[in-house]
C-alpha cells in the first residue's frame, strides 16, 4: 500500500491546520475524517480568534466565510429573572484587522477543508480509523474500516477530537472522566439581518458576544452564551458532564428554560430554529492532559485537552497545536531526522513557548475550584442580582441602609469567612 | 468492453432533515448534499456489470459546480470517469430541458467511446418526477426500460439484454437491444462500500467540466428556463387543518374504557364507518 | 384554501400562441393490464370531468390494447365514470405494455386529434409512457400532482404538487405548449360516482407499426409469489404502525387489529427501511397514497412525509404516547397512551362489536 509522509486523523480545526501546513510544505499527506464531510462531527460556539488562523492563512479575511466581527462583549450574571451585566464595547475593535469573528462551523470547516485539498492533501471522508498500526512501540500507520484500508506513514497526527477512541485504544491517554468534560448544547436561530442589528445595536458586519453565568445552569457548573451571526443568533449552554449526570437535568430542557429567561427571551424573539447540536468539550485543562507525542505519533486539538475553558478558547488552541505539530514534522524532515519520541519532543517545547501551554498552566486549578464551590453559580448570582435590585429600587429607604442590608445579606449567605475564602480561592486559581 | 454512462444528480439530503427534540420543528440548516439515493441503485448495477464483463463507467451530471462532489463520490465507488455539465444557461431547467442537455452531452461522450448502456435513477428525491430517464432515451433513440428490478443477462456481442421490469402484480421479462437506457427500481441491489484505493483515486481525480459548448449544445432555446415548457407560477405553504383531534379520555384512563369510548363516539358520528366494519363476512 | 407567498408584480397578460388554439378537450389515458383496469383511470376521469366543465369542452378516455372484449369494456366503464367519448387503438402489438408501440400510438392520436390536456396515472406504466410521450411531443409534463385546476381565461392547467421534501406546495403551468400533461398518483383524487346510464361514441384509430419495428419483446410475465396480495391503495380500513411501536414484535398488534377489522396493514417508511414490514405497505409521500374510510395510526408521529399519504382518510384515529405529536393536529380522534396497551384493547372492543352484531343477526 501507498506510503505517505504523514497521516492526519480528523478534519476539524486542528487536523485541518496540521494537514494544510504539511501539504503546503510539500509533504504527502492523507487526512481521514469519519464524518460525511469535514465539520459534520464538529460543533463549536462559534468564535474565530484571528491570531491563530492568521499564522496559517495570513489573508484569510479575503476568502474565509465569516459572520460578524465582534465589537462588544457582554458578561451577564443571571438570577432567575434578572441579570447584572458588564459590557465592554470599544471602537478599537472596529478597526481592521478585526480580532474576533463569529462563524458558522459548517461553512467554515468546508472552506478550510477545501484549502487543505487545494494544498495537495488527500481528504478522505466517511472513513473511520479503527486502529493504529504498530511496529513494536512505534506507530507506523493506521487501519481504517474500508477494504484495503491500511495506510502507512512516517508519522500519524491524531486530531480526532474530544472522544479520541484511538488514543484511548492505543493507551496514550486514560479514559476521559465525566468531571473533565462539559456537555454543551446549542441552537442557531434565524433572524433577519436588520433585526439582529437593531436588537443588538450594531451596524452591518458588527457583532456582539454575551457570556452568561448564573442560575441558568440550575446549580451546575457551566456557562451560557449568545453570539450574533449575520442573520442568525447562536445560543447555547454547557455544563460539566458529571453535573448533568448527578442532577439528571436534560441539556435540551436547560436550554429551553434559558431561552425563556426574561433577559434573553426578547433578544431571540421570532427566531426560527435552523440547527440544533450538542457536543462534548474537554475542560479538564492541563491536569487532564495526556501524553501528547511518542514514536511516530502526535496529538493535537481537543483530544489533547487543549481547551482553555475559562476564556472559552478551544478552536484557536486547536489550530495552533495543529500548526505547531506540522512545523515540528517539517523541521525534522528537513533535518533528515526520524519521527521518534525524542525528536518529537520539540513539539512540547514549541507548545511551552506559545500561549497554549502558558494559558493552560495559568488556569490549571480553575476546574477544581469551580467544581468544589457551586456557590459561584447559584448563591453569588442571586446575591449580586438582589443587591442590584435593592439598590436600584427607589422605595423611600435611604441608600446607607440599603448598603448595610446588602452587606448583611452577603455575610448571612456566605459568612464573612466564607466570602474571604471564596475571594482567596478565585485569586489563587486565576493567578 | 462495455461502456456504461450513469446519469446522477446531487440533491439535498431530506433524510437528514432533523426534528428538534423539544419543539418538534423541522431543521433545514446545514443539510448536506448527497447523490440522489435512487441513482445509487443505477450506479451499483453498472458496477456489477463492469465486475462481470469488464467495462468502463462514465458518470455524468448536469448541475452547479458543487455537484462535483457527487461525481467524485461516484468515482470512489468505482466509476472510471466523471463529467460535470455545468453552465449558467442551464438554470431553471425543467425535465424536458434537462433531458435535452444530458442527451447532448452523452452524444459528445459517444464521439470518443460508443455507449452501450445508459443508466439513470428512477427519480430524484427533490424533483420526484421520473421524467429525465425517459426523456434522454427518447432523444438518443434508445430503448427505454424503466423500473427494472434485475438484469438477467447481457450479451454484448449479440447486442442483447434481458431484464425484469416491475409491473402491477408481478414482473415482465423483457428482451431488447443494446444500446438502451435503464432506470433501476429501488431496492434492486445494495451499494457496495468504497475501497480505500478507490477513495484515494477519487480524491485525486480531476472531474471534467463541460459548459454548454463542450456539451455540444448549440440551440440555447432548448436549455434552461427558455427550454422549459413548464414554469412554477407559485410556491406556498399548505393550509393547516384548523380542527385538531378530539382526545379520548376517561376518568380511570383504562385502555378498555378508552377503546369503548372511542367506538361509541366514532360510530355515533360516522355511521358509515360502522357499516364498513360490518361489511365483513359475519 | 391555500395561501400564496408571492405574486409576480406587473405581469404581462399572457397570450396563447394562436397555433395552439386548436388544441381542445381533455383526455385521460385509461390504464389496464392483464384484464384489469387501474382505478386511477376512473379517479382521473372524475377530476377531468370537473376541468372539462370549467373549460366547456369534452372529456375523452383513451384506450389502447389488443383486439377483444376487454377494450370495449374499458370504454364502457370510461363512459360510466364521466367520459363523453373515447379514442380506441386496437392492435395485437399492444397486447402487453411496451414503451415503443404505446408511445407511438398515443402520440399519433394526440397529433391527430389535438387535446389541450392529457392526464395519466402516476403508476409504473403511466410514468414510463408519460415521459416518453411528453418528450416526443416536446411538451410540458408535471408529475405526481395533488391538485388540478384551470385558469379559464388563458386555458391553463394549474398543476399543484409538493416540493422541498413535501413541506411546501408549488403550482406549475405549461403555458405555451400543448398538450399540457400531468400525472396523478392513485387515490390522490376521489373516485367519482359510476353512472351506468351514460354512454358515448368511440373513435377508432390504427396503430401504424409492425412487430419488427418494435425492438423490445416481452418474454413472459411472472406474477408475484406473495399469495397475500397487498391492496393498500383501495382498502377501506387500514391499520398502520410507526416507530413508536419500538420493537418489531409489537407490530403483531397492528396485524391482530387489522385481522379483526378485515383491514389492510400499513406502515411508515422507517419501518420498511428497518425491514419490519414489506415494502408494498409503505404509506406516505414516497409510498402509497390511501383514502380509506377509517385509518388507525399507532406509534406514528404524523410527520409531513407520512401525512400526505393518508390525511384524505374519512376518519383518522391516532394513538401516540406523545401529546405533542403532530398527528393530533389533524386526526379525527386521538388517544394519548401506550400503543402496546391500547391496540389490544381496541382489538377486543371491535371484536365485541362484531360479535354483538352477529348475535343480533337472525340465523
Amino acid at each position: 500500500m501507498e506510503k505517505f509522509d504523514a497521516i492526519v486523523v480528523g478534519a476539524g480545526p486542528s487536523g485541518n491546520a496540521a494537514a494544510y501546513t504539511l501539504a503546503k510544505a510539500g509533504l504527502s499527506v492523507i487526512q481521514i475524517e469519519r464524518g460525511e464531510y469535514p465539520g459534520s462531527k464538529n460543533v463549536q460556539g462559534a468564535i474565530l480568534y484571528s491570531d491563530a488562523l492568521e499564522r496559517i492563512f495570513p489573508e484569510f479575511r479575503d476568502e474565509a466565510p465569516l459572520e460578524r466581527h465582534i465589537i462588544e462583549q457582554r458578561m451577564w450574571l443571571l438570577d432567575d429573572d434578572s441579570h447584572i451585566a458588564t459590557d465592554y464595547r470599544s471602537d478599537a475593535f472596529n478597526k481592521q484587522p478585526y480580532n474576533r469573528y463569529t462563524i458558522l462551523r459548517a461553512q467554515f470547516d468546508k472552506w478550510f477543508s477545501q484549502k487543505v485539498s487545494d494544498a495537495g492533501a488527500l481528504v478522505i471522508c466517511e472513513t473511520t480509523v479503527t486502529d493504529l498500526i504498530l511496529d513494536g512501540n512505534r506507530v507506523v500507520g493506521v487501519r481504517t474500516d474500508r477494504e484495503n484500508g491500511d495506510l502507512f506513514a512516517d508519522v500519524v497526527v491524531l486530531a480526532d477530537g474530544v472522544n479520541s477512541l484511538l488514543a484511548k485504544k492505543a493507551g496514550f491517554h486514560p479514559e476521559l472522566k465525566a468531571g473533565d468534560v462539559a456537555l454543551a448544547v446549542k441552537e442557531i436561530l434565524f433572524l433577519p439581518q436588520e433585526t439582529v442589528e437593531s436588537r443588538f445595536n450594531v451596524k452591518e458586519g458588527e457583532g456582539v458576544v454575551i457570556e452568561m453565568i448564573g442560575k441558568i445552569t440550575q446549580g451546575m457548573m457551566g456557562t451560557g452564551f449568545l453570539y450574533t451571526n449575520n442573520e442568525s443568533i447562536t445560543i447555547g449552554v454547557g455544563c460539566m458532564l458529571s453535573d448533568f449526570k448527578e442532577s439528571g437535568v436534560s441539556p435540551y430542557l436547560l436550554l429551553e428554560k434559558m431561552k425563556a429567561h426574561p433577559s434573553i427571551k426578547p433578544l431571540i424573539q421570532g427566531g426560527e430554529m435552523k440547527e440544533y447540536t450538542a457536543h462534548l468539550i474537554p475542560e479538564g485543562g492541563l491536569k487532564a492532559m495526556p501524553q501528547i507525542y511518542g514514536d511516530g505519533w502526535m496529538i493535537v486539538g481537543d483530544s489533547g485537552m487543549f481547551v482553555n475553558a475559562v476564556h472559552r478558547e478551544g478552536s484557536n488552541l486547536a489550530m495552533t497545536t495543529g500548526r505547531l505539530a506540522a512545523e515540528t514534522i517539517i523541521d525534522l524532515r528537513q533535518a533528515g531526522k526520524q519521527m521518534t519520541r525524542d525528536n518529537l519532543a520539540v513539539y512540547r517545547a514549541k507548545l511551552d513557548d506559545s500561549f497554549v501551554m502558558k494559558d493552560l498552566a495559568k488556569y490549571k486549578d480553575m476546574p477544581g475550584v469551580f467544581h468544589a464551590n457551586p456557590q459561584f453559580f447559584t448563591t453569588y448570582p442571586e446575591l449580586v442580582n438582589n443587591a442590584a435590585r435593592h439598590m436600584l429600587t427607589v422605595d423611600g429607604v435611604d441608600k446607607k441602609t440599603k448598603e448595610r442590608e446588602i452587606l448583611k445579606s452577603f455575610t448571612a449567605s456566605r459568612s464573612l469567612f466564607g466570602l474571604m475564602g471564596d475571594a482567596f480561592k478565585m485569586w489563587r486559581a486565576m493567578r | 468492453m462495455i461502456h456504461i454512462v450513469v446519469c446522477i444528480k446531487q440533491v439535498p439530503d431530506s433524510a437528514q432533515i432533523r426534528v428538534h427534540p423539544v419543539t418538534n420543528t423541522i431543521m433545514r440548516q446545514g443539510v448536506p448534499a448527497i447523490i440522489n439515493p435512487y441513482d445509487l441503485f443505477a450506479l451499483e448495477e453498472a458496477l456489477r456489470i463492469k465486475d462481470k464483463f469488464g467495462g468502463f463507467i462514465t458518470v455524468i451530471t448536469m448541475g452547479p459546480p458543487q455537484a462535483e462532489n457527487a461525481l467524485r463520490k461516484a468515482v470512489s465507488f468505482g466509476a472510471d470517469d466523471a463529467i460535470l455539465v455545468t453552465d449558467r444557461a442551464f438554470a431553471g431547467a425543467d425535465t424536458l430541458a434537462t433531458s435535452f442537455a444530458l442527451a447532448s452531452a452523452i452524444r459528445q461522450i459517444e464521439k470518443d467511446m460508443p455507449v452501450d448502456i445508459v443508466f439513470c435513477g428512477k427519480q430524484t428525491i427533490d424533483g420526484d418526477t421520473a421524467q429525465v430517464g425517459p426523456g434522454v432515451a427518447k432523444r438518443l433513440g434508445l430503448e427505454l426500460l424503466t423500473y427494472i428490478s434485475s438484469i438477467q443477462s447481457v450479451d454484448i456481442d449479440r447486442r442483447e439484454i434481458v431484464v425484469q421490469r416491475r409491473s402491477e402484480g408481478g414482473v415482465q421479462v423483457l428482451k431488447t437491444r443494446v444500446p438502451c437506457l435503464i432506470t433501476m427500481l429501488e431496492g434492486s441491489n445494495e451499494m457496495r462500500f468504497a475501497t480505500m484505493p478507490n477513495m484515494i483515486r477519487a480524491a485525486r481525480t480531476t472531474v471534467k467540466r463541460w459548459d454548454r459548448v463542450a456539451a455540444g449544445i448549440e440551440d440555447v432555446t432548448k436549455i434552461g428556463l427558455k427550454g422549459s415548457p413548464t414554469v412554477v407560477s407559485k410556491v406556498f405553504a399548505p393550509s393547516p387543518k384548523t380542527v385538531k383531534a378530539e382526545i379520548i379520555t376517561t376518568n380511570r384512563g383504562a385502555p378498555d374504557e378508552i377503546a369503548a369510548a372511542l367506538l361509541m363516539k366514532m360510530f355515533g358520528r360516522y355511521p358509515h364507518v360502522r357499516e364498513e366494519l360490518h361489511k365483513q363476512p359475519v | 384554501m391555500s395561501e400564496e407567498t408571492k405574486k409576480p408584480a406587473g405581469k404581462k397578460k399572457f397570450e396563447l400562441d394562436p397555433a395552439l388554439a386548436e388544441y381542445r378537450g381533455i383526455w385521460v389515458f385509461i390504464e389496464h393490464e392483464r384484464g384489469v383496469a387501474h382505478g386511477v383511470s376512473w379517479e382521473l376521469l372524475g377530476e377531468g370531468r370537473k376541468l372539462a366543465d370549467k373549460l366547456g369542452v369534452q372529456l375523452a378516455g383513451v384506450v389502447m390494447g389488443a383486439p377483444g372484449e376487454d377494450t370495449r369494456r374499458y370504454c364502457q366503464e370510461a363512459f360510466y365514470y364521466g367520459a363523453d367519448h373515447c379514442y380506441l387503438i386496437e392492435d395485437p402489438l399492444l397486447k402487453d405494455y411496451r414503451n415503443q408501440p404505446y408511445t407511438k400510438g398515443l402520440t399519433d392520436l394526440v397529433n391527430a386529434y389535438k387535446p389541450e390536456i392529457l392526464l395519466l396515472g402516476a403508476t409504473t406504466l403511466g410514468r414510463d409512457l408519460a415521459g416518453s410521450v411528453a418528450t416526443t411531443l416536446k411538451t410540458g409534463l408535471t408529475a405526481d400532482c395533488t391538485e388540478l385546476n384551470i385558469d379559464v381565461d388563458i386555458r391553463s392547467l394549474l398543476a399543484t404538487r409538493p416540493t422541498f421534501g413535501g413541506s411546501l406546495l408549488c403550482t406549475i403551468q405549461t403555458l405555451n405548449y400543448r398538450p399540457q400533461m400531468a400525472t396523478v398518483r392513485p387515490r390522490v383524487m376521489a373516485m367519482p360516482p359510476r353512472d351506468t346510464t351514460r354512454s358515448g361514441g368511440i373513435a377508432e384509430q390504427k396503430l401504424s407499426m409492425i412487430e419488427t419495428d418494435i425492438i423490445t419483446k416481452v418474454l413472459e410475465f411472472i406474477p408475484d409469489q406473495n399469495t397475500n396480495k397487498i391492496n393498500l391503495e383501495y382498502a377501506d380500513i387500514i391499520v398502520s404502525g410507526g416507530k413508536g411501536l419500538k420493537k418489531q414484535e409489537n407490530f403483531q398488534l397492528i396485524r391482530d387489529l387489522a385481522t379483526v377489522l378485515g383491514a389492510e396493514v400499513g406502515a411508515t417508511r422507517p419501518l420498511i427501511q428497518s425491514g419490519w414490514v414489506e415494502a408494498g405497505r409503505q404509506v406516505g409521500q414516497t409510498g402509497k397514497t390511501v383514502r380509506p374510510k377509517l385509518y388507525i395510526a399507532a406509534g406514528i408521529s404524523g410527520a409531513i412525509q407520512h401525512r400526505v399519504g393518508m390525511d384524505a382518510s374519512d376518519v383518522i384515529v391516532a394513538i401516540n404516547s406523545d401529546p405533542n405529536a403532530p398527528i393530533f393536529d389533524f386526526a379525527t380522534y386521538g388517544i394519548v397512551g401506550n400503543a402496546m396497551t391500547i391496540l389490544p384493547a381496541l382489538t377486543q372492543a371491535f371484536r365485541d362489536e362484531l360479535a354483538a352484531r352477529a348475535a343480533a343477526v337472525p340465523a
